[in-house]
């Protein structure tokens, strides 16, 4: 893990791209928009959106845990502390 | 499934009839492939008996022993946290093939859940292929919108004092939960403490067994 590879570090307060595009995705399109905060930073990984189409994933794109509040992604959601977390590549994230 | 350990493929009859079955649609195409394959020498039989193999020799049995374990002993549970893919070699567990793995431990005030709203992401090195519940439109829907309402369905009903995170697996990152050991475990060797660690208590839908009391404490 290279803690420092990316332009995000924990606690940083991110949105999620609220783009859309065919082909293969990793960011579920309930949490597009949404706003949240690093919660770790994982590492980099190969980027699944050119591997899914038999290419090499490269360059390789920093993966962060991303937390949001549950209360904030659904409406009428009702428990106050719960929390939703999600690995978001850095190319989904702008910042809040 | 019974499977040839030969690899060969016999006589279908071999001395007694077996009843007609039609293969569906993807039966067919997967056999298809697979013959191909065979026949451009690009996999052999044995590579698929050995990958089949694979597959079956990995159960829930190596998450619930390495939750038994970190139950046991509270310095193989910080290994376990720290570096869970080294805790797993330590105990023999294969997770090499796991590109990231992370333990989310379970305490009296947070509760983890584990789920794959894109398809079907799971720790199978540990926890083997995932049960078809996990992979149902329903459970990857409602599991981030409604993950209190699953837990109910599973038997579990958490107080609002109590904190539920989940955690989506879209990507590298491979989620095992630790859950609560029960109360009155006191004095358990491991082997029985593993018996109460249930798969979907690893999934976090629910916490693991509880103690039955008066069960014996050593077997």
């Amino acid at each position: 893990m290279n803690e420092s590879s990316g332009r995000f570090k924990p606690g940083d307060r991110v949105r999620v791209r609220a783009e859309d595009r065919p082909g293969h995705i990793r960011t579920p399109f309930y949490i597009r928009g949404k706003i949240g905060w690093v919660e770790r930073v994982h590492g980099e990984f190969r980027n699944p959106e050119s591997l899914a189409y038999g290419r090499d994933g490269l360059p390789k794109r920093p993966l962060y845990l991303v937390g949001f509040h549950q209360a904030e992604v659904w409406d009428k959601y009702a428990a106050p502390k719960d929390k939703l977390f999600i690995d978001i590549y850095e190319h989904w994230l702008d910042p809040a | 499934m019974s499977v040839d350990p030969s690899g060969k493929q016999n006589d279908p009859e071999h001395g007694h009839p077996h009843p007609k079955h039609e293969l569906s649609y993807h039966a067919k195409r997967i056999y298809a492939i697979r013959e191909l394959l065979l026949e451009k020498k690009v996999i052999t039989r044995e590579d698929i008996q050995t990958q089949v193999e694979y597959q079956e020799a990995r159960s829930p049995a190596n998450g619930a022993k390495l939750v038994a374990r970190a139950w046991a002993d509270p310095k193989f549970k910080a290994r376990l946290l720290a570096d869970p893919k080294a805790a797993c070699a330590e105990m023999g567990i294969d997770a090499t093939s796991l590109n990231e793995f992370v333990v989310l431990e379970n305490t009296e005030k947070v509760r983890h859940m584990v789920v794959c709203t894109l398809c079907s992401c799971y720790p199978r090195p540990i926890l083997g292929r995932p049960p078809d519940w996990y992979k149902s439109l329903n459970y990857r829907a409602r599991a981030v919108n409604d993950p209190r309402g699953v837990m109910r369905e599973f038997g579990q009903e958490l107080g609002a004092d109590v904190e539920v995170r989940v955690h989506d697996s879209t990507a590298d990152i491979r989620y095992l939960v630790l859950p609560l050991r029960p109360s009155g475990t006191d004095g358990f060797s491991e082997q029985d403490l593993a018996k109460l660690v249930t798969r979907d208590s690893m999934i976090g839908v629910v916490d693991a067994l509880p103690a039955i009391p008066g069960a014996p404490k050593n077997s």
